[in-house]
């Protein structure tokens, strides 16, 4: 690629941007709650606290990573099941 | 700039979005068969699909300076119904050979299931018999990834396959790279809540580069935006990246791609 912008470069643009959809997400998780909450066990809700964990590692690539949080399972051998 | 969307559903969209995006510079349209919204009651809702899309389209396109190329096939979604499917797939030959018709596509997987496979390998078997370029959908959210690799699995099995002549659709983060690495076109689709934002597309652009990239929008008759390449160029631009990556991206590559279809016949605008 032919540019390497500074990280703080980056950071300052999208800024507010991450502040806003952050303060979304949790205003939404307010949103739930404020209508009875869901079970501790809702796999789909689990799936959003493990993606947030994930936002607060330095891991290089956690768009992948959520990603496959949200992903059913490969096995190599499915054709065997056919 | 000009640009190409090589993934559109244009007899979803109205005749405005044509004039919309011949204006910010669209040159050419691929526009795959696909899932209408709706099962069809029978085969010949089928044909009448196709002749829209070989007839009908590239003489709307063509009024506003878009070339309108296609591609012929079943989607994943109607091809879990086996039999049905099989009528439909008897139907493409003598579509194939249309002056418009890019290859078969849009095919692939959508819940992944054994009979939607059977399908698809019944597809495969006909664009290897007429020596087609494909066109693969890869399933949504969380079916994306198993549905890709298993995608992946039949074509690795199958030494017919030319994979410069591939394309592997609604690739994301985690499903991209093993596309790429395999040397098929990896397709980036652009929607505001599903598959990748322009913004994440650029991202996954300076990660892997853009060679054997295909952008799209994808619009069709859900949430979707016919202008998402112009997005893309745009945000492109905003990050500082050389006008020779963007042209790279959304016109050299899709050239590159589309001239390996047998009737694929485009002289660049002047
Ligand atoms: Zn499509």
């Amino acid at each position: 690629m032919p540019i390497a912008p500074a990280a703080s470069d980056v950071f300052d643009r999208e800024f507010l941007g991450v502040r806003a959809r952050l303060i979304d997400i949790a205003a939404t998780l307010d949103r739930i709650d404020r209508a009875g909450g869901l079970p501790d066990d809702n796999p789909r809700l689990d799936q959003i606290r493990r993606s947030a964990r994930l936002l607060a590692t330095d891991a290089p690539d956690r768009a992948a990573q959520i990603q496959m949080l949200f992903s059913l399972p490969y096995r190599d051998d499915w054709q065997k099941a056919r | 700039m000009y640009f190409f969307d090589p993934h559109i559903h244009m007899a979803a969209r109205t005749t405005d979005d044509f004039e919309t995006m011949a204006k910010a510079g669209c040159v050419v349209v691929g526009e795959p068969a696909f899932w209408m919204g709706y099962d069809r009651s029978g085969v010949d809702s089928f044909r009448d699909y196709f002749r829209q899309l070989t007839e009908w389209e590239p003489q709307r396109a063509a009024n506003h300076g878009i070339r309108h190329y296609c591609w012929m096939g079943i989607n994943a979604k109607e091809a879990e119904n086996v039999e049905f499917a099989r009528e439909v797939i008897a139907l493409l030959p003598e579509f194939l050979t249309r002056p418009s018709v890019l290859g078969i596509g849009e095919i692939g997987l959508h819940k992944n299931t054994p009979n939607e496979v059977t399908t698809l390998l019944e597809l495969i078997e006909l664009g290897m018999k007429t020596d087609e370029q494909l066109l693969f959908h890869t399933p949504h959210l969380e079916d994306k990834y198993l549905g890709t690799r298993m995608i992946l699995d039949i074509l690795r099995a199958d030494s017919r396959i030319d994979r410069t002549r591939v394309c592997v659709d609604h690739c994301e983060e985690h499903t991209i790279r093993p596309v790429l690495d395999e040397g098929y076109w990896a397709g980036i689709t652009l929607y505001p809540t599903s598959k990748a934002t322009p913004q994440r597309a650029a991202d996954m652009v300076e990660i892997y580069g853009a060679e054997r990239i295909l952008v799209n929008s994808s619009a069709d008759w859900g949430p979707s935006d016919p202008m998402a390449v112009p997005a893309l160029m745009f945000e492109m631009r905003r990050r500082g990246h050389a006008e020779s990556l963007i042209q790279q991206l959304v016109y050299d590559n899709p050239l590159k791609f589309f001239s390996q279809s047998r009737n694929f016949q485009f002289t660049p605008p002047e």
